[in-house]
């Protein structure tokens, strides 16, 4: 399974970015095969608005099917609902951590938004 | 002659100018309020209200069986309002800007536009102001759309007095852009003399001609009067802080009633701004 992590940094032991649509980075971790690929966010990181939606829209080109963040607001929810993609908020440490946590079974998919829009 | 009264920061003392220039003025006068996400004239006013309409505004919406997902409505969307998402176009309506350009792109016809009620305007009267305000529905963003139709409702001779919104957005822009004065108003604190700072900037943008009241001119410091000063920008009447102003606007009565002091200096001051 292809998971999307949003990353400060470029590596798997970079501090998680708390915000979704704002993302620094998104790391995509595929679980099968332990591999990684960094992407940017710059381009949502300075939209006016719909950072959210773009960034639902950018993770699921990239095949993930789960995302693990801090935060996730309304419209992003919907939009990663309408791709099919779960969404596990609350989620801190490193990238690497996270993962972690969520093979252990210790992070659990939401299902709500966790914060209002524009709560940054 | 349509007058504006603006501000940069909010709570300056913009509805009590307005009102008391509306009820200062000799001959027809038209009060429009055009901060509609917090509407508050009526509370003074207390207007009879003889009309009502709706405000719609068109959205898209995706035949999901003729959608290809082939993107091109979700490049042309500037407000990332489109996201293609398992292959087809999906809607945000809240981040539509009702452009339209979405339905034109699309190469399979697969978007038509259905009307949407954001808001609605009212039209009333009260001692002689001819006053129309207009309320956007909570979770609804576009306050310009509903202050373009207020604006609708007073076309037509004589004074136009508009009670804009707070900063500098938008929202304060479409309110402001085609005044013929627009009069800042501000307090004697640095926080007053920032968003002031931002409000002068954005109506020398927009080439309008301003000046500035001053409101609770003898609270805080000197800074905005220097500021005035060395701007050339004349600063046409500073009213002084007072509890009977403060208690009356509490109570929703006009300012006026309770100073009626005041009411010379704002013929005064409309007498300059609109000769």
């Amino acid at each position: 399974m292809k998971i999307a992590i949003t990353a400060s940094g470029a590596s798997l032991d970079a501090p998680l970015d708390p915000r979704f649509g704002r993302a620094a980075r998104f790391i995509v971790v595929d679980t099968a095969t332990g591999g990684f690929t960094v992407h940017d966010n710059t381009q949502n990181l300075n939209a006016a608005q719909g950072a959210g939606i773009q960034a639902a829209e950018t993770v699921s080109q990239l095949g993930a099917e789960l995302v693990i963040t801090g935060h996730c607001g309304p419209k992003a929810f919907r939009a990663l609902q309408a791709a099919g993609i779960q969404v596990v908020t609350g989620a801190t440490g490193k990238v690497y951590e996270a993962v972690e946590r969520l093979q252990k079974g210790e992070l659990q998919p939401s299902t709500s938004a966790d914060v209002e829009g524009h709560w940054a | 002659m349509k007058l504006a009264i603006a501000s940069g920061k909010g709570g300056t003392g913009k509805t009590t100018v307005a009102l008391c220039l509306a009820l200062s003025a000799d001959g027809p006068v038209r009060l429009l309020d055009c901060d509609v996400e917090e509407p508050n004239c009526h509370l003074f006013l207390k207007p009879e209200i003889r009309h009502r309409e709706p405000v719609m505004l068109p959205v898209p919406v995706v035949d999901a069986a003729k959608c290809d997902g082939c993107g091109k409505c979700r490049q042309l969307c500037q407000f990332n309002a489109i996201a293609v998402l398992k292959g087809k176009a999906v809607v945000f309506p809240e981040l539509c800007h009702s452009c339209g350009g979405c339905v034109k792109v699309c190469p399979t016809h697969a978007i038509r536009e259905v009307e949407c009620e954001i808001g609605f305007v009212e039209q009333g009267t009260s001692n002689g102001v001819e006053f129309v305000t207009g309320s956007l529905n909570v979770g609804q963003p576009l306050a310009p759309a509903i202050i373009r139709a207020v604006k609708r409702h007073a076309n037509g001779d004589g004074l136009t007095i508009l009670d804009c919104p707070p900063g500098t957005a938008c929202a304060m822009v479409a309110s402001v852009r085609d005044a013929d004065h627009v009069l800042l108003v501000t307090e004697p604190t640095p926080f007053g003399l920032h968003d002031l700072k931002l409000a002068v900037d954005t109506v020398r943008e927009l080439k309008r001609s301003f000046s500035v009241v001053i409101n609770r001119a003898d609270i805080g410091d000197n800074r905005v009067l220097d500021y005035c000063r060395a701007e050339n920008i004349p600063v046409r009447l500073q009213i002084p802080e007072g509890r009977r102003i403060a208690e009356a606007y509490s109570r929703g009565e006009p300012v006026l009633a309770a100073a009626p002091e005041l009411q010379e200096k704002f013929r005064q001051l409309l007498a300059e701004v609109t000769g």
